[in-house]
């Protein structure tokens, strides 16, 4: 079954996702997310959806519920390299993702981890 | 007589009397217009005989009922022509329809002439002249419309893109001065400019100046929280200036919640917040 793949960096882990998300790879990725928290003791968790153009509400509630619950997990979450459309369907669509830390890209993520356990 | 009959008679007495009518029908428009230079006295007398020319041969085509026919194409764009271009100028819709309905008077002359031993006939192309002329004057009314409703998209998209600026005050600092009023289709303009200066940019803080937005409304207020919620989605943070006194006050007054969003006085004070969110510090050195 296709899978996303996440990496390890440090205490920090690195999600990519390169291909259309659909609802079952979405929940699966959740699934897997929250395991490599636990079992990896991660502090911090990054998610690049720089090659993301299409997000529907269920896609966008389900980051922003993997976000609350690696938050449960002591590990912070931060959402990188939004593209603008995508901005803008979540914001009509009503989900503005509060608890949700973002970034303009990776490195910029990455220094917004790096401040916020220091 | 039959329609047909009757239309070719029409067509026959316009083609044969076309000098004459012409010169009526100038005469009539030079005494109903309120100006009247040389450069349109020239262009009167070329759409008067174009227009005559187009609408005898039209006529002999027998199509009276119905000006979309075919045969009227001549007429209509000839119509359409004089009707956009006086609308470009500035004339009235009254002016523009006195153009056909003045040649009204002419014409019935001319048919009186024509059909004085038969009262009848006379009636019957009296009736159908007069319909046909009724219909183009409308239909140069429509076009007037048209022409002006063009303008006015044309200039409201003009003013669209007048009105959105978005200006890169230091690295990672953007500003967007907005002026007039925001509505939904203009908060979409500046949330697409201003996410994509983001990107170009990698600023991470936005000022938002609303010194120039004359009231601030629920539903301003709601397109404001809509551009902030998007631009920090992608990760910059945003600063809302600009705010006067009297907009603090129905801001208040409206019960409208911007705890979330920093908010600054003026335009300064918010950019010396953003530079200390970026790192940078003003000195000043003293002389």
């Amino acid at each position: 079954m296709e899978r996303i793949p996440i990496l390890r960096i440090g205490d920090l882990l690195l999600v990519t996702i390169q291909v259309d998300m659909h609802d079952r790879l979405a929940l699966q990725l959740q699934e897997d997310l929250t395991e490599r928290i636990v079992k990896d003791s991660a502090k911090g968790v990054l998610i690049d959806i720089s090659a993301l153009d299409l997000v529907d509400s269920f896609i966008g509630r389900l980051l922003s519920d993997t976000a609350a619950m690696a938050r449960v997990l002591d590990a912070r979450t931060v959402l990188v390299g939004m593209q603008p459309a995508v901005a803008i369907t979540l914001v009509e669509l009503g989900l503005a993702l509060h608890g949700v830390k973002t970034a303009l890209n990776f490195e910029k993520g990455m220094a917004l981890l790096g401040r916020s356990f220091k | 007589m039959t329609t047909a009959e009757l239309a070719k008679q029409i067509g026959q007495l316009l083609q044969q009397e076309q000098a004459a009518l012409g010169a009526e029908w100038q005469e009539q428009l030079q005494a109903l217009a309120l100006r009247g230079n040389a450069s349109s006295k020239e262009q009167l007398r070329n759409h008067t005989s174009q227009f005559l020319a187009a609408f005898s041969s039209a006529t002999s085509g027998g199509e009276l009922e119905n000006i979309e026919h075919r045969s009227w194409d001549e007429v209509r764009n000839l119509l359409a022509e004089i009707s956009s271009s006086r609308a470009k100028s500035g004339s009235t819709p009254s002016e523009t329809a006195t153009f056909v309905f003045s040649l009204k008077q002419p014409l019935f002359t001319q048919l009186q002439k024509a059909f004085s031993g038969n009262p009848e006939a006379l009636a019957a192309a009296a009736w159908t002249v007069t319909t046909v002329l009724d219909k183009l004057g409308l239909y140069t009314i429509e076009v007037f419309q048209k022409t002006k409703d063009q303008i006015i998209i044309r200039q409201q998209q003009e003013l669209l893109e007048l009105s959105t600026p978005v200006v890169k005050l230091w690295d990672g600092i953007l500003a967007l001065p907005l002026i007039g009023t925001l509505d939904s289709a203009r908060t979409q303009v500046v949330m697409e400019n201003i996410l994509q200066k983001i990107v170009n940019t990698g600023a991470v803080i936005a000022i938002i100046d609303i010194t120039g937005v004359p009231t601030v409304d629920t539903l301003v207020a709601q397109h404001l929280m809509k551009t902030i919620a998007a631009a920090r989605l992608m990760g910059a943070d945003c600063i809302i200036s600009g705010i006067r006194p009297q907009i603090a006050q129905t801001i208040v007054h409206l019960g409208v919640n911007l705890e979330d969003v920093i908010t600054k006085a003026t335009l300064a004070d918010a950019f010396l917040i953003a530079l200390e969110r970026t790192g940078a510090a003003i000195t000043i050195k003293h002389a």
